[in-house]
């Protein structure tokens, strides 16, 4: 219809994948975030998707990586790394010679350090904007992007955000397709090969299986069947909140140290 | 005239109907190559014909008897009047059978005739509706042209302007006679079927199926393996020239007779499935077209005409519409009633599982909960995606021996993915009762079972039903037992049927076989039955799938109970509704089939439905309002044990440790 779409280069967007882990049998299987990312990159219209895996390639690890390959890919890039290794300098190289506009990736890694701190140590070096929680992608236009931004409770914030820029999504954007094993198996893996850094922190730690955090207990005190139905279907009311604009970095740290003090997070 | 014009109109008939046989032939060699024995099937295939086809047809006798007229008639009339018109062999006896034969086509077609007065929904019409008159056009006209031949009319009969009149009067219909029953067979008028189905017969995908002169009755109900090793090929059907030739020859053969949609569940609930316009849309697939021309009952819900295909255009369209619908291949709840009803052996389920298997594989698209199951039995080994090690919670109590400890053991119980859902552990709970009533030697494997990959492969995931199998088969491979009890007939079928396929060959008993042993045996003791009315229902892997329809009754009747029937029963039975996936898959329709099914329990105003199978517990268990409870025979004969069974059970106990040492490596 319009002439200018016609001549739109395709949108450019790269999904970093990670080998995820089943929480039962803790086999290995393609992430649910980031399986969740491929769904949301692969929904884009007039977008090129392509597959970024930095890490070791095991037997296990390549049948969960085919797993990504079965929603519909030909090829997945590989940067081949030890076990163990700091993968963020290799992927930042990688994502500068490559450039897409939009990376997208899941919060969290089901496995190894799974801080979910690189999205953040990514954007930070390659000085790209970072959006968390992702629900959609509403628009890409002249290099900005309408994005949904998921909150707690199903709300959801609209943004705008100029291109290029690192996505992340959490359990609230759209379920994967199915992998199908045809594609999952004629796919392939593109390994190239990528500088390794030692990662030096997580070789002196001891890993241990995660406990369960217990909840806060949140009491209610009613005495009929209609309190009690309200006060569960109530929205958590902040009350003690405070909105802080316009102010200094130092006043804002203050703030926010205040708060995690009053909360005994820091002693 | 007559003389010079019959033998030119049967062989220019034949000749026509040769060139269309040779045309139809080549559609159906666009399929994939198989390998059969064309000499040996060619061979057997009168037998097949007499013996195998004719006990499906016999069902309904005026058909039968009127087929048994009509085809038989025809056949002899068609070879006699090539030798007595074609040829001028009028002399002797060859007038007189011809006479004899066409007669009897006379008669056949009467009933042909009677039977179109007012057909059945599940006959289709158009060109089928003509085809009486056609019957009777030939076999009037050879039986009167045949009565001056062997002196019954004087030879001058057809001369002069009136005889004249009246030969010519004859050609036509001997034309018309012909050209239906002769050039229709090879251009695909209602007679293809003949010719189709005799080579279908000769060139069967499932030769096993038949029953051989040595007696036996041939069952073959296990899927084919698809192979895996090539990447390149495509996995399962995607085109019609994807089935194999002889499967095109298969759905070429169907005759019509709507016996499929009549015993079909999920056409009478309403789901858009209809196997007789299926296997009309893979006819329309293999010769390209579209399905206007289909005069059958549509699916439920879709009209006719909309649907279009090619040979080599895709089946199943990932959007928009092709030659089916993807929720028709997903209603199917793969109980084989369609198959064990049809007079031309055509194969569906396999044809509709062939179908998924690219669906599923290919585009990863099975529907509703299909992706999760799949993903669950991938994962975890179950479908219900709990901890493969919680398998074993519900007999905490029990103490079960492990093959794990033991090693080997008279019986291996096989305990299923039941092992996860109360209800069904009720019935583990009764079975192991039993088993340590009647002192058997028995072990379980515990948490070291799998899911049998059952589900996985019928909806189409054969490389996880391949995956499950294997582990499974290695698993068993370490332990030494006699055979393997289950509850489970899909177990029972999948570990009987389709293991040996990959490599795991043993013998398997379903639990009611294994229980009316025990008593058989003397092992057991039952109290004498003081409940309601029972009936039974015959669950399809075990009734259809695998010829097992007596054990069951035969354990009721030994529990004292007499078995008030349903009307749909034995190989008649109807699904519950939950085989194939398809309570998974879930595709809506007007009514639910496990309804329908106790319906069918009401009418025999039974208060009790005896079940032996899981699937069929949780089913019919899920029927809001029903009048009759359901109940595994594994939990009535536990209930009717006596103490008298315990004291043989512990001088039994002692004797199955000598029958344990007979427990015979299986490989």
């Amino acid at each position: 219809m319009q002439p200018e779409t016609a001549t739109t280069p395709a949108l450019e967007a790269t999904v970093l994948v990670s080998v995820g882990r089943h929480p039962v049998t803790g086999r290995a299987r393609r992430a649910d975030q980031d399986a969740r990312g491929v769904e949301l990159a692969k929904s884009l219209p007039n977008a090129r998707v392509g597959l970024l895996y930095a890490g070791h390639l095991g037997s296990d690890n390549e049948s969960a990586l085919r797993g990504y390959l079965g929603m519909g890919f030909e090829t997945l890039s590989l940067l081949e790394q030890p076990e163990g290794a700091d993968v963020l300098p290799a992927l930042a190289e990688a994502l500068e010679a490559s450039s897409p506009q939009l990376v997208i990736t899941g919060e969290r890694a089901e496995q190894g350090e799974g801080s979910g701190l690189l999205p953040f140590l990514l954007a930070e070096r390659l000085g790209w904007p970072l959006v968390t929680s992702l629900a959609a992608v509403e628009s890409v236009e002249n290099g900005q992007a309408t994005l949904l931004q998921a909150l707690p409770r199903g709300q959801r914030r609209r943004l705008k955000v100029r291109l290029p820029a690192l996505l992340t999504v959490d359990a609230s954007a759209p379920a994967p397709r199915q992998s199908a094993y045809g594609p999952s198996r004629r796919g392939r893996l593109d390994t190239r090969a990528a500088e390794a850094s030692e990662d030096t922190a997580w070789a002196e730690w001891q890993v241990q299986p995660a406990r369960k955090r217990p909840k806060r207990l949140k009491i209610v005190k009613a005495t009929s069947a209609r309190d009690r139905f309200k006060a569960a279907a109530a929205k958590a009311e902040g009350g003690g909140g405070q909105v802080l604009s316009d102010v200094t970095p130092e006043e804002g740290a203050e703030a926010i140290f205040k708060l995690l003090r009053e909360e005994d997070v820091l002693r | 005239m007559l003389d010079i014009l019959l033998p030119i109109l049967i062989f220019a008939a034949l000749a026509v109907a040769a060139v269309g046989a040779w045309r139809r032939s080549r559609l159906w060699r666009q399929g994939r190559h198989a390998r059969v024995d064309l000499l040996k099937g060619l061979a057997s295939m009168p037998r097949r014909y007499l013996v195998d086809l004719h006990h499906v047809v016999e069902r309904d006798k005026v058909i039968s008897h009127t087929h048994v007229a009509t085809a038989g008639g025809f056949v002899a009339a068609a070879l006699l009047m090539i030798l007595v018109h074609g040829l001028g062999l009028a002399e002797g006896v060859l007038g007189w059978l011809l006479l004899l034969a066409s007669a009897s086509m006379f008669v056949g077609s009467l009933f042909v005739a009677r039977r179109r007065r007012d057909p059945p929904a599940r006959l289709s019409r158009g060109p089928w509706m003509r085809l009486p008159k056609s019957l009777m056009a030939f076999s009037v006209s050879i039986f009167v042209i045949t009565l001056p031949s062997v002196g019954l009319l004087p030879e001058g009969v057809l001369t002069g302007a009136f005889g004249t009149l009246f030969a010519l009067i004859l050609a036509v219909l001997v034309t018309w006679g012909l050209a239906e029953m002769l050039v229709g067979m090879g251009w695909g008028g209602p007679m293809k079927h003949a010719f189709a189905g005799a080579l279908h017969l000769a060139f069967h995908r499932r030769p096993e199926r038949f029953s051989t002169r040595h007696g036996g009755e041939g069952r073959s109900t296990a899927l084919k393996a698809l192979d895996l090793n090539d990447p390149d090929t495509t996995l399962g059907v995607e085109k019609p020239s994807d089935f194999t030739w002889n499967q095109l020859l298969g759905f070429d053969a169907c005759v019509q007779c709507g016996r499929c949609e009549a015993v079909c569940p999920a056409f009478a609930a309403g789901q858009p499935l209809n196997p007789k316009k299926l296997i009309q849309d893979m006819v329309v697939g293999l010769a390209g077209g579209s399905d206007a021309h289909y005069t059958g009952s549509p699916y439920p819900d879709r009209p006719v005409g909309e649907h279009h295909g090619t040979p080599h255009g895709p089946i199943v369209a990932r959007e928009g519409k092709a030659l089916v619908d993807a929720e028709t291949l997903w209603s199917c709840t793969t109980c084989r009633a369609c198959v064990e009803e049809c007079p031309m052996m055509i194969e569906h389920v396999d044809a509709i599982v062939d179908m998924r298997r690219f669906l599923t594989l290919e585009h990863g698209q099975t529907p509703g909960k299909g992706a999760e199951v799949l993903d669950n039995l991938i994962a975890t080994d179950n479908p219900g995606g709990f901890d493969p090690g919680a398998r074993m919670h519900w007999a905490a109590d029990l103490e079960l021996p492990l093959m794990s400890r033991r090693g080997q053991a008279e019986v291996l119980l096989w305990l299923g993915d039941g092992a996860y859902d109360m209800r069904n552990q009720r019935t583990l709970r009764a079975l192991v009762k039993i088993m340590r009533a009647a002192g058997v030697d028995f072990a379980v494997l515990g948490d070291e079972e799998r899911d049998s990959g059952d589900v996985a492969r019928r909806l189409g995931d054969e490389a996880t039903f391949q995956s499950l199998a294997r582990r499974n088969i290695a698993t068993l491979d370490q332990y030494r037992f006699a055979r393997i009890v289950t509850c489970d007939p899909h177990s029972f079928h999948v570990l009987g049927n389709e293991y040996g396929e990959l490599g795991g060959h043993y013998r398997v008993s379903h639990h009611s076989t294994f229980i009316g042993e025990l008593h058989d045996a003397g092992r057991l003791a039952f109290r004498p039955w003081k409940g309601g009315r029972v009936t039974y229902h015959d669950p399809c892997y075990l009734g259809r799938y695998n010829g097992e329809f007596e054990a069951p009754r035969h354990v009721l009747r030994a529990l004292g109970i007499e078995v008030a029937e349903m009307q749909r029963s034995g190989f008649r039975s109807r699904c519950c509704g939950g085989g194939g996936g398809a309570p998974i898959t879930d595709i809506p329709g007007k009514q639910r089939i496990p309804d329908m099914r106790m319906g069918d329990v009401q009418e025999t105003q039974a208060d009790l439905v005896a079940v032996g199978c899981p699937q069929c517990t949780v089913m019919l268990e899920g029927v809001v309002d029903s009048t009759a409870d359901v109940r595994d025979i594994a939990e009535l004969v536990a209930e009717a044990l006596t103490d008298q069974t315990d004291q043989t059970a512990a001088t039994a106990g002692e004797s199955a440790q000598p029958e344990a040492s007979l427990a015979r490596e299986v490989a």
